[in-house]
């Protein structure tokens, strides 16, 4: 694959995982930090993948492949959720929902 | 060993058990109290059932021809109790001739105790129950003393010698509303506790010796039998008790049979351990009887005499218990001279009388001081009970200045008190004389003891004193004009049956008891060989000192001691039947001294400045307040408290912001954290 | 030629991620970041040989999850970013980023030590075949339970966002 190294495709995947990080801990929007979580899966699974290719065998992307159908459910059950909260509190900023506190 | 096993041996001490844990059960489980009856077969028929028991077993062990002669003895395994590597020690029985004169006492001497009991708590009707659990106590204390006697190991001796504590103070404080009663039982019990600390210091260096030297065992034949592997062991002393004569090193059985010693003073009240059982007649007349005059106190001599194997290579511990006893003795029998209490007289008559075997068992004259605890007990539980009747009579009245002239109006109790202080004040041949004057023979004889002439000296005097201050409470009480109120006058009776059959039954004895261990050179006299019985069925087991005198000397320093005591007769004749004036007069003139004695040396009061106020301030400031108070409740449990509290709620809330993000934050950092770690050198 | 590709895609992928979490207008400038970020991805995975995976990517991610987030947003009549009330915990979050940052710079330095080179791998690597074979054989329990998760994924949704019934 020319000059492009295994470690490349580990270091995109790393600056990925970290703007989705960055996302989830300063976006105030409900829905757009979800989308930064969905964001760090992707990350990991593009790591998955290029580990695999670089070991020589296909089990990474069987792993990716059950993260994928898993991350499919996981935006599924929290936008389910995400529309109650906002149905019931009518803001979809996530700091008017910390009413779990001491 | 098949011939030595005997299944009998265990009724002897579970018949009472089963009659006190018949009556408590039904104490405490049922509504009403038992009948009278019932509650008199129980308490009465267990002791005489054992006694009769222990009648036909012990005329076995003497007559029997299957035992080998230098071993008598039966014995009865229940189960082992303990085993823990090659320690064992079994529940078990052992009836030698020592156990088997004591249980014959306790338990005959016992059972004319309950009899009497019948009759003289029956004006107990306050409370029925109260009858019933005076009984039930009584039956838990004969079952104690049995297995206290007959227990074949130090552990099954010293679970009776526990035993018989706890009952003391039960039965000491029976009539625990009045708050003196109670306290004098606790009094009881805490001395006798400090005695029993020296008790198990002893039991644990003895156990500790012989696991040491191969053979761990705590049971006495087995001891017996190998004390030579220790006679010759010694321990090194530390430095700051350079004071000690025999510095630097002890005989290790010098310093075993000294702390065991110690718990003999407790139990059987010798110096410094005494001062319970003045206070102790503050129960019922039939506990003073049976438990501070005829058995609980001798449970010391006993215990003694058991070890003689051991005492008999310690000579220091020796010398110590004949000088404890000859002083106890001594000293008991002065502060008798002034007391006015009935049965504080008895009291330090006891303490006196106790100190007279402690003397014999320290000149290794075992067999003597055996035989001095079975006249005592028959006379002195005669002069207790004789002294209940009297008290019943006087509708509770115990001052002996109050007394007087009840010779008329109480006769059998009269002749019967006679019998005993004639016996006690040693006069032949009633039993006191044969009993007294061995323990003087013996500690005339006994060179091995230094000083045993002055120890003679200390026991004649004492004789002397013994024979007056006895003599006078017999001329205070029985004779003379009555001093008491014309209400009580009028209705001063004699006791029932009751009471009155076992005071004959023991005055019978008293008379002639001495000759179960008449001496040989009297026997001598009538042709009979070895007529000192008693001392040739326990030579076996104990191994007095036997002492080579001849009949001549014997018979001199015999003579010597009657006239000892009947000059202490004459005196008292003189002081308190002719010239009664005399007594107060002298009383007057030497009346700082007298108050002194009176108030027993105010020893009393000596211990309590010293050590009880001490102890109960040091108590209550610093271990109450202080540690448990301040430490354990303040620091420990409610520190602990507030601790908790003030890292919840002053710092580990806030992690609990609600901040969905905040939370984010932690959990990325945490795994950052996590990774880095996992990763780290490779 | 790959090497081109590979580089394309990255800045694609980076740049969009940058844009979603960047993108102040409206959650659907997000959104839309976001299907660029997963078909570049998806560039990416064909360039390491895992078809399949690919495939799947777009059909999935791009295809159905995306699609979903533009629903709901579109259902919440969502308008507006999401500066609302004043920002809290200013600390914490400059914290996590500087967390962040600090661990993937430190991870690029850590990984660009070692230079293993790529082994070979036979022409049926990553195909669906190869892929649907294994599924099926080797880790057929992880499919079903991936389907069990799936229909329980599916009513919970169900429930959980269908409006009360009076």
């Amino acid at each position: 694959m020319g000059d492009v190294l295994p470690f490349h495709f580990q270091v995109v995947a790393a600056l990925i995982f970290a703007i989705g990080a960055l996302g989830v801990m300063l976006r105030r929007n409900m829905i757009v930090m979800f989308m930064s979580i969905e964001l760090m899966l992707n990350a990991a699974n593009l790591s998955l993948v290029a580990f695999s290719r670089e070991i020589g065998n296909d089990q990474g992307q069987i792993l990716a492949f059950i993260v994928m159908v898993v991350a499919a459910v996981e935006v599924a059950v929290g936008l389910a959720i995400i529309i109650s909260l906002v149905r019931n509190r009518d803001t979809v900023n996530i700091e008017d929902t910390s009413q779990m506190k001491w | 060993m098949t011939e030595h096993e005997n299944t009998a041996l265990r009724w002897i001490p579970l018949l009472p058990l089963i009659a006190a844990a018949l009556s408590g059960a039904w104490l405490v489980f049922g509504r009403r109290a038992l009948p009278r009856v019932a509650v008199i077969a129980l308490a009465c028929g267990a002791p005489i059932a054992s006694f009769a028991i222990a009648v036909v077993q012990v005329f076995k062990l003497a007559l029997e021809t299957a035992l080998p002669p230098d071993a008598p003895y039966y014995s009865d395994n229940l189960y082992t109790w303990i085993s823990a590597g090659d320690f064992h020690a079994e529940l078990a029985f052992l009836l030698d001739p020592l156990s088997a004169v004591m249980v014959l006492v306790v338990t005959g001497v016992g059972s004319l105790i309950h009899i009497y009991s019948v009759g003289y708590m029956d004006d107990d009707h306050r409370e029925d129950r109260g009858f019933q659990r005076f009984f039930a106590y009584l039956n838990l204390f004969t079952f104690s003393m049995l297995m206290l006697i007959l227990g074949d190991n130090l552990l099954v001796m010293f679970v009776g010698w526990e035993g018989v504590g706890v009952c003391s103070y039960l039965l000491i404080g029976f009539w625990y509303l009045d708050d003196a009663n109670a306290a004098a039982g606790q009094k009881a019990f805490v001395v006798n506790r400090i005695g029993d600390f020296g008790f198990l210091l002893g039991i644990f260096l003895l156990f500790w010796s012989f696991a040491q030297a191969g053979l761990p065992t705590v049971e006495f034949r087995e001891m017996s039998a190998n004390v030579g592997l220790l006679a010759e062991r010694t321990v090194a002393l530390p430095g700051w008790l350079s004071f000690l004569p025999g510095f630097p090193t002890w005989g290790l059985l010098t310093l075993a049979c000294l702390c065991l010693f110690v718990g003999a003073c407790g139990k059987s009240a010798q110096i410094p351990l005494y001062v319970w059982l003045p206070d102790a007649m503050a129960g019922p007349t039939p506990v003073s009887a049976l438990i501070h005059a005829a058995t609980m106190v001798t449970a010391g001599v006993y215990m003694v005499c058991r070890m003689s194997f051991a005492y008999s290579l310690a000579p220091g511990a020796q010398a110590t218990v004949a000088w404890t006893g000859a002083l106890t003795a001594f000293f008991a029998a002065t502060i008798g001279l002034a007391q006015t209490d009935i049965k504080k007289v008895l009291a330090y008559s006891t303490v006196s009388q106790l100190g007279y075997m402690f003397l014999a068992a320290g000149v290794a004259a075992y067999s003597a001081a055996i035989f001095h605890v079975m006249t005592h007990a028959f006379f002195k539980a005669l002069l207790f009970l004789g002294a209940g009747s009297v008290i019943l009579g006087m509708h509770h009245q115990q001052d002996i200045t109050k007394m007087g002239g009840l010779r008329r109006r109480m006769p059998v109790t009269w002749a019967t008190f006679l019998v005993g202080v004639i016996a006690i004040a040693g006069v032949p041949p009633f039993s006191g004389f044969f009993s007294k004057d061995e323990i003087l023979l013996a500690a005339n004889q006994a060179h091995a003891i230094p000083g045993h002439q002055a120890l003679w000296a200390i026991g004649m005097a004492t004789a002397f004193l013994t024979a007056f201050y006895m003599f006078r409470l017999y001329f205070l009480v029985w004779s003379g004009e009555s001093r008491a109120d014309h209400h009580t006058q009028a209705s001063i009776h004699e006791s029932g049956k009751w009471v009155l059959v076992p005071l004959c039954v023991l005055a019978l004895f008293s008379v002639i008891g001495g000759f179960f261990g008449l001496p040989d050179a009297y026997g001598d006299l009538f042709g009979v060989q070895r007529s000192n019985s008693l001392h040739h069925f326990l030579q076996p087991v104990v191994h007095s000192a036997e002492h080579e005198i001849s009949h001549a000397t014997e018979f001199r320093l015999a003579a010597l001691t009657t006239c000892v005591g009947l000059a202490g007769i004459a005196l008292a004749t003189v002081m308190y039947f002719w010239r009664r004036d005399l007594a107060a007069k002298l009383a007057a003139a030497i009346r700082p001294l007298y108050a002194l004695v009176r108030d027993k040396y105010r020893i009393d009061e000596l211990y309590d400045a010293a050590i009880v106020r001490p102890l109960r301030a040091l108590s209550s400031s610093l271990l109450s307040r202080g540690v448990d108070q301040g430490l354990i409740d303040g620091l420990a449990v409610n520190g602990t408290a507030k601790l908790v509290r003030a890292s919840a709620d002053g710092a580990l809330k806030y992690l609990q912001s609600g901040f969905a993000q905040s939370y984010l934050v932690a959990m990325l950092l945490g795994g950052v954290l996590l990774v880095a770690w996992l990763v780290r050198g490779s | 030629m790959r090497t081109a590709l590979f580089w394309i895609f990255s800045v694609m992928a980076v740049g969009s991620a940058l844009g979603v979490v960047g993108s102040l207008r409206s959650p659907i400038n997000s959104a839309l970041s976001l299907v660029l970020s997963m078909l570049a991805l998806a560039g990416l995975y064909v360039l390491l040989e895992a078809q399949f995976v690919g495939l799947i990517q777009v059909m999935v991610y791009a295809g159905a999850i995306v699609v979903l987030f533009l629903f709901v947003i579109m259902l919440l009549n969502l308008r507006g970013s999401g500066a609302g009330s004043a920002e809290s915990r200013p600390i914490g979050k400059a914290a996590g980023a500087v967390v962040a940052v600090g661990a993937v710079l430190w991870l690029v330095r850590r990984l660009a030590a070692s230079r293993a080179p790529w082994p070979e791998v036979d022409p049926t690597y990553g195909t669906t075949r190869a892929i649907g074979e294994a599924l099926y054989t080797d880790y057929v329990l992880s499919v079903q339970v991936a389907g069990v998760l799936l229909l329980a994924g599916i009513i919970a949704a169900v429930v959980l966002a269908k409006k009360k019934i009076d």
